[in-house]
């Protein structure tokens, strides 16, 4: 006797393809987007028209890092030599165009060594970092995976 | 210009700013957002209690 004709093989991959996930283009928006809103905290959902979202990540972003400075919070530099200063810099230049503005007015360039100054360091690296994260969102909702 | 927090009001303005980035990127719903931000914050002032009665124990 015959066996039946149903294939289970196309029967799974049936089903793995109703499981994957739609895939998302990568457009230009979805490119410009996080580079916008690293530079500008809060730039890239203001270019995608979240403008709600997008003020309270500015207001966020830029409090912290403010405050920070008026902490007395040290700003990194590139060149720091030690891998710890490597990772604090990358912390700090999350927040884009307030890093450039803290270099360039030569802000945070103070080795006060109090407590305050020890949070205010803290302040300034954790605003960049938030801000990497909320340019990773903009790049989600340019994509379309997010609403 | 100097700001001058305590620790706890630092730990405070740390979680409130940290909160509304997470709510915002973390979910998708304004509802769902206010939700989750309000939770990291919960978690965030519930954490410096918390580890300052660590603390506070750990020194007696």
């Amino acid at each position: 006797m015959a066996k039946p004709t149903t294939d289970k093989t196309t029967d799974k991959s049936r089903n793995a393809a109703a499981v994957t996930e739609p895939e998302y283009p990568l457009t230009t928006m979805a490119i410009v987007a996080p580079l916008v809103g690293w530079l500008i905290p809060g730039g890239g959902h203001i270019l995608l028209k979240r403008y709600g979202r997008g003020i309270l990540l500015l207001v966020s972003v830029a409090a912290m890092f403010l405050i920070g400075l008026g902490m007395q919070g040290r700003i990194y530099k590139p060149n720091g030599g030690d891998i710890l200063d490597i990772l604090g810099f990358v912390g700090d230049v999350g927040s884009g165009a307030l890093y450039f503005l803290a270099r360039i007015m030569d802000w945070g360039n103070v080795m006060a060594a109090n407590a305050a100054a020890d949070y205010g360091k803290t302040f300034l690296i954790v605003a960049g970092l938030l801000n990497f994260i909320a340019a990773a969102d903009a790049h989600h909702i340019a994509l379309g995976k997010k609403p | 210009m100097t700001i001058n927090l305590s620790h706890f009001s630092a730990a405070v303005v740390f979680a409130l700013f940290a909160s509304v980035v997470f709510g915002i990127t973390q979910r998708n719903s304004t509802m769902e957002q206010l939700r989750y931000g309000l939770y990291c914050f919960a978690l965030f002032v519930g954490g410096v209690f918390l580890a300052g009665w660590v603390m506070a124990l750990i020194r007696r």
